[in-house]
């Protein structure tokens, strides 16, 4: 099963993980990986431990059950060959397809190998199960510029998205050439996924940002209770589901007949980071605070009545023939049907990097949301929400970016191999 | 300085708050259900789970089961007048109607629909449980003159700033930079003491007061700080070119036709209670949010003329409304007239000449010091409304 390829992290790679360049034997781990969901954790031993595969035709920590906990980063790749970068990329897969499973970074693991060289894990996974780690990989728009002949390869979905109305975007938060989304119910597994991929990219890519993020603000499957973002109401309701099958088809996957051949089975990415006073937030009255979501507080429930699930109705009015519901309310803006159906995947965390300087909370919600083309799906709900939303007074835009993720790689290949018309 | 449950905002009408916020109780909204009266709004009756209970802080939890919305009400023994409402509770539904009573005869009546005379009219009781509830002097009469009043002071502000924009506008289509400049902040003063009513004008508020940072792909810039901009090209981007005279001329006149709008759109408002307790929360956001960041006044960086109106503002509207909330909740508004002198200790420590120092002369600490002091004053001022609109 098992190419040279595949077998093990590059010479290059291993310079990361141990400065001492010893060139592992290499597990055969083609086949080893494809444990299904659920399935026990070959580190582990623990059998409440579920893994997602990391092969697969699509891939995973796109319609995964959304994790508890988020590391998300965004690289910039240095001045590298095409090859390099491919290298990069494989040696990515190799480490990331060990790392779900719950084994280490490296084939010797945290405390195991030459004792004079360095470990190539760094250890703080040791005896944690995975918690259903997923890594996922994207690429932004800049990696088609003209350093690695891709230009010609650059998805028409792969737009730059315009600049929205009260973004504040800092600059150091914004875009990026790569991009992995390693979840996980454990942070420290999240963490030491996005900690060895930065290790292993040392000399090739370098971190431009990254995020941590907790408590997810979306259900991705039915089974999943809607959570809360730090305004305290439940989130992403009206999700997408995995169990819509069709809807996925329609809304998330890329398909061949899109544009980029490539891209087929992968999706589009779309990060924000937004910033949320939360401070004024809270002292804003319940009756404002509904008004604004367009939803009650504690079940979730559109205005116009019913349940969390019942379909809001922009028609039911009230008092003095005022609509229940919020003209300007965010559910109203975001409503697919005030975007020609347009519907997209959420999957995205909350955050609290500390405070600022002016000792309120750096306290918001990282948005993620997947779709199959972010110009008719993302863009038009972002122009809607950034010109109108109530709730602009309580949010700043401050990271942005968009990626292509591409589809799931086969256990002999790496993840984005068709971008450069590998097998 | 007051006590602590004042400055925490766990004043008399906010008990319910108070379990909460105490230590490490379980969050769970459970704790109050014991006080709680359950309201039943169906399609034809309103059954209310109790028709007696002690007078002080009721609360009433209206759960529509019916198909249409509803309203649930508390009316006073004589039928009509009305103690308590909720409105707007769509199908399924459940709001809460929290409000102090005194110990008398009243009635419950639900109004599915929201029209006709109401469902389930039901007497209901309020025996006396001994607490304090007597308010002296007419309250109704207070609540009319603080209205009227801030009409009156809405309209003032507004009148001065047509006439300083004017004279602002002259000066700058002149090329009189320096007299524009002088006449910039102390002008916009007008448009800050009354902000929140001043940018409730959905169309024109991007016009007048957008910042650039606000502007969407394509979107023409206008208002005072597309102005301001040209006027201080200091902190401009590279490469950014004076405004031409045809564009200067059409920015003022477009700013001078657009305040004499808002100068009309304002003679006929009318306010209520709610608009100018939530107005005064409104200013401390606008305070937190933009000027305490030196984001509003990005090129002339006189954010502190700003930060002044808003507090003047927001003051004029507690004050017009003080003596009504020292009936109500003395402690909350001895510690609201604490926090608002607070605040302007700090502010007039700032005061050169008639104006302020600029946002980039403040130290880091100074800011952190007047953030702080917004927050300590914005918390306790949010709970304004609750204790007075009933």
């Amino acid at each position: 099963m098992s190419t040279d390829e595949t077998s093990g992290l590059s010479r290059r790679g291993l310079l990361g993980l141990a400065g001492a360049g010893v060139v592992g034997a290499g597990l055969g781990v083609g086949g080893a990986f494809a444990l299904g969901a659920g399935g026990g954790s070959a580190a582990t031993g623990n059998d409440v431990a579920s893994t997602y595969p990391f092969y697969g035709e699509h891939q995973s920590g796109i319609i995964t059950p959304a994790q508890d906990r988020l590391h998300f980063a965004a690289f910039d790749v240095n001045d590298i060959s095409r090859d390099e970068l491919i290298e990069l990329l494989r040696d990515w897969s190799y480490a990331s397809a060990r790392m779900t499973t719950g084994a280490a970074a490296g084939d010797y693991g945290p405390a195991s190998g030459p004792y004079d060289a360095p470990p190539d894990d760094t250890g703080e996974a040791l005896d944690l199960p995975p918690g259903g780690l997923t890594i996922t990989f994207g690429f932004g728009p800049q990696l088609f510029d003209e350093r690695f002949g891709l230009a010609g390869k650059r998805p028409a979905a792969l737009i730059d998205l315009p600049k929205f109305p009260s973004d504040a975007l800092q600059p150091e938060l914004v875009g990026g050439d790569l991009c992995i989304q390693a979840c996980s119910d454990d942070p420290q597994v999240a963490v030491h996924a996005i900690r060895n991929l930065s290790r292993i990219a040392f000399g090739r890519a370098t971190l431009r940002w990254s995020q941590l993020g907790f408590g997810r603000t979306s259900s991705t499957t039915q089974a999943q209770k809607t959570p809360r973002n730090l305004f305290g109401f439940k989130d992403g309701t009206a999700n997408l589901r995995a169990e819509d099958t069709a809807g996925v088809n329609e809304h998330v996957w890329a398909a061949s007949g899109d544009g980029a051949a490539w891209m087929a089975g992968g999706s589009y990415l779309v990060s924000r980071k937004i910033r949320m006073t939360v401070e004024t937030w809270d002292r804003t009255s319940l009756r404002e605070q509904e008004t604004i979501f367009g939803r009650t507080k504690g079940e979730g429930a559109p205005l116009s009545g019913g349940s969390e699930f019942t379909d809001p109705d922009f028609n039911q009015t009230g008092r003095d023939e005022a609509p229940l519901i919020d003209e300007n309310s965010h559910v109203k803006l975001a409503h697919p049907d005030n975007h020609n159906g347009a519907q997209i995947l959420r999957r995205g965390y909350n955050f609290v990097d500390g405070n600022d300087d002016l000792g309120r909370l750096n306290a918001g919600l990282f948005f993620i949301s997947y779709q199959r083309d972010p110009g008719t799906q993302f863009v038009p709900i972002q122009l809607a929400l950034s010109r109108n939303d109530l709730m602009n007074e309580y949010v700043r835009y401050v990271g942005s970016a968009l990626f292509a993720v591409p589809p799931g790689a086969s256990s002999s290949s790496f993840v984005g191999a068709g971008l450069f018309d590998l097998a | 300085m007051t006590t602590l449950s004042a400055r925490f905002g766990l004043t008399a009408a906010a008990t319910i708050a108070a379990l909460a916020l105490t230590g490490c109780v379980a969050n769970n909204p459970a704790e109050t259900a014991d006080k709680t009266i359950t309201v039943d709004s169906s399609a034809n009756d309103c059954a209310v789970s109790a028709n007696e209970a002690p007078s002080g802080n009721l609360v009433f939890s209206v759960t529509n089961s019916g198909d249409q919305v509803t309203e649930f009400y508390l009316l006073a023994d004589d039928g009509l007048r009305i103690v308590g409402e909720v409105e707007n509770i769509g199908p399924g539904i459940t709001r809460d109607l929290v409000v102090i009573v005194q110990p008398g005869d009243y009635f419950t009546i639900c109004k599915p629909g929201m029209i006709g005379e109401g469902v389930g009219k039901t007497a209901f009781t309020v025996t006396d449980s001994g607490a304090d509830l007597s308010f002296s002097g007419d309250i109704e009469a207070q609540v009319e003159a603080a209205n009227a009043n801030y009409k009156s002071y809405v309209k003032d502000q507004i009148e001065n700033l047509v006439v300083g924009t004017e004279d602002f506008a002259a000066a700058y289509i002149a090329g009189d930079d320096n007299a524009a400049r002088a006449l910039y902040a102390p002008t916009r003063v007008f448009w800050e003491r009354v902000e929140t009513v001043a940018e409730s004008f959905g169309d024109l508020d991007p016009r007048m007061d957008l910042r650039e940072a606000d502007l969407e792909d394509g979107q023409e810039w206008t208002g005072w700080h597309a102005i301001e901009k040209d006027l201080w090209p200091a902190d401009a981007e590279a490469g950014f070119a004076a405004y031409d005279q045809s564009t200067r001329e059409s920015l003022a006149s477009q700013l001078v036709a657009d305040t004499n709008t808002l100068y009309s759109n304002v003679q006929e408002l009318e306010f209520t209670l709610d608009q100018q307790t939530n107005g005064a929360i409104g200013l401390l956001d606008e305070v937190a949010s933009g000027k305490v960041t030196g984001e509003e006044e990005f090129w002339s960086h006189t954010d502190l003329w700003d930060f002044q109106a808003n507090i003047d503002g927001a003051r004029v509207l507690y004050e017009g409304v003080r003596d009504i909330l020292v009936e109500k909740d003395a402690e909350l508004a001895a510690t609201l007239d604490a926090e608002f002198e607070q605040l302007q200790s700090l502010l007039d420590a700032q005061k050169v000449g008639d104006g302020f120092r600029l946002y980039t002369e403040l130290s880091t600490s100074e800011i952190r010091a007047f953030s702080d002091q917004v927050n300590a004053l914005a918390e306790p001022l949010s709970r304004l409304t609750a204790v007075l609109v009933l």
